[in-house]
């Protein structure tokens, strides 16, 4: 793995929360690698960690109790962790944006959406407001909403147009680096479609890198060129998008290909992966995910797995492949 | 929403929320009766000189104590001095004191309750335990005790109240500020490369607006009552100005034979802070977004 070639390079990632007396392990030892121009899609259920990862890279972890125990991430060759405060800030919206999950809570509610685009512009570009304001127009319009309505207020809005906003945001500034967190999943499946469409096709006009993060294996076909998987905090395969789709090889990816019902069975009742996802405070020694795992192996519960590579970029955590 | 009959317009009807939150105002015939007093009470203040008959100072001891008449619709009291006029030329100093008072204390609570409210932990404790230690002494006596050290006269007297309303804005901004902060736009401002300042500034403040706006107009009813009620014992404004709680003590000796010498001073701050009053509780209906209907 060359850092000059990827525009993002995390290596050996922890973050932890501490809640009362517990430590909950969020994301632990995670690797991961993104090109120019990428987009990889971050798999994985709820309390995986997912979430977690993309603060940890905005520097955004809320401290406490929040707290990057261990790792690098590095950006253009650069690590961010030893980044000051106020370069963290020029890079977090000019370098690096963020597309909220939520864009009924994620707008400011008493400003205008010309004005909170035009916010983010005038942070980091040393231009007027009226040029600002112009600007902010011109990206609404490159959303999809007309240049009239910059002066109308988020409720004013419908969610998906309120998504749309938080993407001519995120882009305001030209970012090399978009990291969407669930950026569909508040949207009705109409809704979800039309915005990913925008994002894919704004992320190639504007040549950036995303990290979509999502539930929906789906969605991930649709957009994405690499794939994550994350389970209990750790990336468990990583991998070319068709490499996963036709041959997924962790069991845990295998399982949650299996949990999609078929459109064309008569089915009673839905696969599932057996069990739940472990509790971050007190994960199980070795891997984290043999409680479940139907091909579990005793070296499993012993060893913790290394990277495996299958086929060029094609990554997995697992003993099955060792 | 009406639509436009210009084709090529926009027919979303644009209303700003400050336009919104004063139709919804409207609607609330008490809180109008509010603002039409508070409307006139400011006319008054503004036009003293030309609405008043006499000066406020002009004394004629041939003519003390007379009861209302044609010449002294409100009489006049042991001066001499017309009551009418001295309790407009007064409107100016309640005014000036409610609005400057609750100013002091809305910026400097304001200021001290976000701070302590977004940053928390040990700013957070130190700022508000000093304000509890200001909590811990009744308003009028914190007052007094300020008032007692700067001296007497208008602007300590605008000091002195706004201080002991200090901890009641501090507390209203924290509560408010705490909330605010754990929302997604705040993170969405940081991860856009915001300051703290700015997001104070730019997006907590406003969005604490509404409870602060309540809680100013109440508080220029208290504070108006708080320097009538410093004034009547001495502390406040001094003679020959004419302050509405000064009036009120002034007149106390004669209120077994001459009632009407308290009697419209009192009127006059009564109507005010009922004024304001309403005017509070129509803005906090207004204000509250769940009542939008």
């Amino acid at each position: 793995m060359n850092d000059q070639k990827n525009l993002l390079s995390i290596k050996n990632l922890t973050i932890h929360y501490k809640t009362g007396g517990n430590i909950v392990h969020a994301v632990d030892n995670l690797d991961l690698d993104l090109g120019h121009g990428e987009t990889l899609g971050f798999v994985g259920e709820t309390g995986a960690g997912k979430t977690t990862t993309a603060l940890g890279i905005m520097g955004l972890i809320p401290n406490p109790p929040g707290k990057i125990i261990n790792g690098q991430v590095f950006f253009k060759g650069e690590d961010l962790l030893k980044k000051k405060h106020k370069e963290m800030r020029s890079i977090r919206g000019k370098e690096i944006a963020m597309i909220f999950q939520d864009p009924m809570t994620s707008l400011d509610p008493v400003m205008n959406v010309g004005d909170q685009i035009a916010e983010m512009i005038r942070i980091h570009e040393q231009i007027t407001k009226d040029k600002a304001l112009e600007k902010a127009e011109v990206m609404l319009e490159t959303v999809g909403i007309r240049k009239d309505r910059s002066k109308d207020y988020p409720h004013q809005f419908s969610g998906g147009m309120k998504q749309r906003v938080g993407i001519a945001i995120a882009l305001a500034c030209n970012p090399k680096l978009i990291i969407a967190d669930e950026p569909t999943t508040a949207l009705d499946v109409t809704i979800q479609a039309q915005v990913l469409e925008l994002m894919k096709s704004l992320k190639e006009k504007y040549d950036t890198s995303m990290i979509l993060i999502t539930h929906d294996l789906g969605i991930v076909a649709e957009i994405c060129d690499k794939v994550a998987i994350m389970y209990a905090g750790n990336v468990v395969e990583y991998s070319d998008k068709n490499s996963l789709y036709l041959n997924p090889l962790h069991p845990y990816t295998n399982g949650l290909f299996q949990s999609i019902p078929d459109i064309e069975k008569d089915v009673d009742k839905l696969n599932t992966i057996k069990g739940l996802a472990p509790d971050p405070t007190n994960l199980p020694k070795g891997c984290t995910f043999h409680p479940r795992c139907p091909k579990a192996l005793p070296v499993c519960s012993e060893k913790k797995p290394d990277n495996v590579m299958v086929e060029p970029n094609h990554y997995v955590k697992c003993f099955l492949y060792n | 929403m009406s639509e436009s009959k210009v084709s090529n317009k926009s027919n979303v009807k644009r209303q700003t929320q400050l336009g919104e939150v004063w139709t919804r105002l409207k609607k609330n015939k008490l809180a109008m009766t509010g603002v039409l007093i508070i409307i006139i009470m400011a006319i008054i203040a503004i036009f003293a000189d030309f609405i008043a008959p006499y000066d406020y100072a002009e004394q004629n001891l041939s003519s003390s104590l007379q009861f209302p008449s044609k010449s002294h619709i409100f009489g006049t009291d042991e001066f001499g001095r017309d009551i009418f006029s001295r309790l407009i030329f007064g409107s100016r100093i309640s005014l000036a004191v409610g609005f400057i008072a609750v100013g002091i204390a809305v910026i400097i609570g304001g200021i001290l309750g976000s701070v302590a409210g977004f940053y928390g932990g040990v700013i957070d404790n130190f700022i508000m335990r000093c304000m509890d230690v200001l909590l811990s002494i009744p308003p009028i006596l914190l007052s007094i005790a300020i008032l007692a050290a700067l001296g007497p006269g208008l602007m300590n007297l605008m000091i002195a109240t706004g201080i002991s309303a200090i901890p009641g804005y501090a507390r209203i901004v924290r509560a408010s500020v705490l909330s605010i902060k754990e929302q997604e736009f705040v993170e969405a401002a940081r991860a856009v490369g915001s300051t703290d300042i700015r997001i104070i500034i730019k997006h907590i403040i406003p969005n604490c607006l509404a409870p602060l706006m309540v809680q100013a107009t109440l508080g220029m009813a208290s504070a108006i009552l708080t320097a009538a009620g410093l004034s009547f014992i001495g502390l406040g404004i001094q003679p020959p100005t004419p302050e509405w709680g000064a009036m009120l003590s002034g007149g106390r000796g004669f209120i077994r034979d001459y009632p009407y010498i308290t009697f419209f001073p009192g009127l006059a701050i009564a109507m005010t802070i009922f004024g304001l009053n309403v005017l509070g509780d129509g803005l906090r209906d207004a204000l509250d977004p769940k009542l939008k209907n």
